[in-house]
């Protein structure tokens, strides 16, 4: 029982970020009607934002303290970060330390920039050209930006860490009445997660509840007419193309002390949110957040131990296998809609 | 000629001429000359054109004539190359019976992905190809460890058993791949006064196949079963409702590329008997996409243009580093030179990718049809300066 909460716990800060993913994916496909294999390049692009605001605020100058000596009898010579001298030392190591949850407000409007140049300058000219060229072009857009993150940040992983304060692990199973140390969850995981159920409720509150996302919401199930009403749908979608961008780079944001990003991270959760936005139903936006979380619980459910032994191999693959049989069983996916894109 | 029409026939005789003088039309620089980087004419390289061209061409019948794109024909090339080192390591170092067995794995191994995968089109079929290549990738590097050999990648050892040949060479060393005697690396040089030419063997061998690759896909995409492919890309739902069943030709179209895929992972095994999981990367699937796409989809020669294309700015975009650029720039002003080297840096040595990515944008943009669309385009306008020609008799586009 205890291996069991433990797996869905495991399972669902992986399953966040393939929610988070998914969802972005979504909302341009179920906009635009495009297939964007740059998706996961943004996530990687929101990830290195962190990593670039956490060095900007390290950007420091070497004083002299008199007080401690080296070997020789020197003065030992100590980095101070200029942002300790321009706001006092602890609350300059405060704000060094909370840079990756700091990153989330450049973040933000950092990616719907990119969003919607990257709609304005290149994805609206794919509007009429066959899903194909679509994925082609995103592709090599894709490794492009990857390119251009590793010709600045190199080809190595940059661990970023979490503020102190979220370091250590939550004994989860406490709470529930098991004996300590059996269900051990880290805390910046947890807070990935309650993030990711943000982000995901903002998105659809903003959708439910505003005239814009209701504007969106009618252009999504009927552009042309939606247009006749002498709406301008095209900029709303640019708009959402930015937001799709933002929740993406938001993933990526929070995901940096959860793995070390790297200029490929984007191309390896690329291929699984498009599974998962399969299996959840091309074009709807609760199933690719359904379909995230079920997904990440099933794969963390996969690579224990005993399952492995039964049959070895499955942690590795179960995401696609599942992905095959919904596929070729129910192709609109779990919760896609009758007669979209079902052939 | 060989059921070909005229056109065709000059087509392939020129492709033959140019595979079979490669190794001196890629020589075009004399060794001794500071522009001998840019010679492609050794060995190794050549032999990655014609077995990429081989590749590209297999995924060219089905990309180009179905237009279902597939992201997992890396997977085919990667069982090719295990099944051609297993076949070295069990029965002989002898080539055929290693690149035959490739073909027909693949082969098999495509049956079974394409008869799922086909039940689906457009982004679906993409998806399912790419999540079978990515299944086959994860587990060849976990599960199958004992035939894969994991993240080492499966090599030749002396404790095979290799029931023709023994384990060993004469002189107790490992054993190289061999065509009935004649080794794969044995190469005869050639001298003409400052020039030097390599004359390979396993080029050669490279070379047949690619030549019979060639023949065989001008066959098909002259044949009524190219036709059919054809009518499948323009519109399949048309084609269902005339009562038309168009799955096995698809399946067979999926299956022939398969085994073109096996036949290049077959023939790098043969050259270098080596095989890794990272073969079967999904990055390496839109490698070949990018080849095809490059060179142009659809038409003859255009994989085999994006291959040599791919591999020559691979080798040589990576091989020029910051000094090469200086002694180039060399001729500027000092802070100019360095200047450039700055701007041009990202795009060379480790960052040929981004060069790579930035080429294929731009022709997936500009240039759908790829450099051969962009042959006829520079075709077109020269011929339009002279409007009181007669226009030639128009074939049906490609």
């Amino acid at each position: 029982m205890e291996s069991f909460i433990l797996q869905i716990l495991n399972g669902l800060d992986k399953g966040a970020a393939y929610a988070l993913i998914a969802l972005g994916l979504t909302l341009i496909f179920g906009t635009l009607g495009v297939v964007n294999f740059a998706h996961g390049a943004l996530f990687m692009l929101g990830a290195f934002c962190a990593v670039t605001l956490n060095r900007l605020l390290q950007v420091s100058h070497v004083v002299l303290d008199e007080t401690k000596t080296d070997f020789l009898g020197n003065p030992r010579k100590i980095e101070v970060p200029y942002i300790q001298d321009w706001l006092g030392e602890t609350m300059g190591a405060a704000i060094i330390d909370w840079s990756v949850p700091l990153s989330i407000i450049v973040t933000i409007p950092v990616m719907i920039l990119i969003g919607v140049i990257m709609e304005r300058g290149l994805i609206k000219h794919f509007y009429k050209r066959p899903h194909a060229d679509q994925i082609l072009v995103t592709f090599g857009l894709a490794i492009v930006l990857q390119e251009i993150i590793k010709a600045f940040f190199g080809a190595n992983p940059i661990p970023t860490a979490a503020p102190q304060m979220f370091a250590g692990s939550f004994d989860f199973g406490v709470l529930l009445g098991f004996d300590p140390f059996t269900v051990f969850y880290p805390y910046w995981r947890l807070i990935y997660f309650m993030f990711s159920m943000i982000v995901i409720g903002a998105v659809f509150a903003f959708l439910q509840f505003t005239t814009f996302g209701m504007v969106v919401r009618a252009g999504m199930a009927d552009r042309e007419t939606v247009g006749l009403l002498g709406i301008n749908i095209d900029r709303k979608f640019t708009i959402m193309f930015g937001i799709a961008a933002a929740v993406a780079g938001l993933a990526g944001v929070m995901y940096t002390p959860i793995v070390s990003p790297n200029y490929h991270m984007g191309m390896d959760f690329l291929v699984l949110s498009f599974v998962v936005v399969v299996v959840g139903g091309m074009g709807s936006l609760p199933g690719a957040v359904l379909a995230g979380f079920l997904l990440g619980i099933l794969q963390s459910f996969a690579s224990m131990s005993v399952v492995i032994e039964a049959i070895p191999g499955i942690n590795q693959v179960i995401i696609y296998l599942v992905a095959m049989v919904i596929l070729l069983v129910r192709p609109r996916g779990l919760m896609g809609r009758k007669g979209v894109m079902e052939d | 000629m060989l059921g070909l029409t005229k056109r065709d026939t000059a087509l392939f005789a020129i492709v033959v001429a140019m595979v079979v003088f490669a190794p001196f039309i890629l020589n075009p620089f004399p060794a001794a000359s500071p522009m001998a980087q840019f010679n492609a004419g050794y060995p190794d390289l050549m032999q990655r054109f014609l077995i990429f061209g081989i590749f590209a061409i297999g995924f060219n019948i089905l990309f180009g004539l179905t237009g279902y794109l597939s992201f997992g024909h890396a997977a085919f090339l990667g069982t090719g190359s295990y099944a051609g080192v297993w076949m070295f390591k069990l029965l002989s170092m002898n080539v055929l019976p290693a690149i035959v067995i490739a073909v027909v794995v693949a082969g098999l191994f495509s049956v079974l992905i394409g008869y799922i995968s086909l039940r689906r089109s457009g982004i679906y079929f993409s998806i399912l190809t790419l999540a079978f290549a990515q299944m086959s990738y994860a587990l060849a590097y976990s599960v199958l460890t004992p035939i894969t050999n994991g993240e080492t990648g499966l090599q030749l050892s002396l404790n095979d058993p290799r029931i023709l040949d023994g384990a060993a060479a004469a002189d107790g060393s490992l054993p190289v791949p061999n065509f009935f005697g004649i080794e794969m690396r044995s190469s005869t040089e050639l001298y003409f006064g400052g020039w030097e030419f390599t004359l390979n063997a396993g080029y050669y061998l490279c070379a047949v196949f690619m030549i019979a690759a060639f023949y065989v896909s001008i066959r098909i995409f002259r044949s009524p079963f190219g036709m059919m492919l054809r009518a499948v890309k323009s519109n399949q739902q048309r084609m269902n409702y005339t009562g038309l069943n168009s799955r096995p030709y698809t399946l067979a179209a999926f299956v022939i590329s398969g085994m073109f895929a096996g036949l290049a992972g077959g023939l790098l095994v043969a050259m270098d008997p080596l095989a890794g999981a990272e073969r079967m990367q999904w990055t390496r699937s839109g490698e070949v996409v990018l080849m095809t796409i490059l060179g142009g989809m659809g038409t003859l020669i255009g994989p085999v243009l994006g291959a040599g294309l791919i591999k020559y700015l691979e080798n040589i975009l990576s091989k020029i580093n910051d000094s090469i650029l200086h002694q180039w720039f060399s001729l500027f002003p000092d802070g100019l030179s360095d200047f450039l080297v700055f701007i041009v840096h990202p795009f060379i040595g480790k960052g040929w990718n981004l060069t790579l990515g930035l080429v294929f944008m731009l022709v997936v943009i500009f240039l759908p049809g790829g450099l051969v669309q962009g042959g006829q385009k520079i075709a077109a306008l020269f011929r339009r300066r002279k409007p009181d020609q007669p226009v030639s008799v128009k074939h049906p586009a490609e």
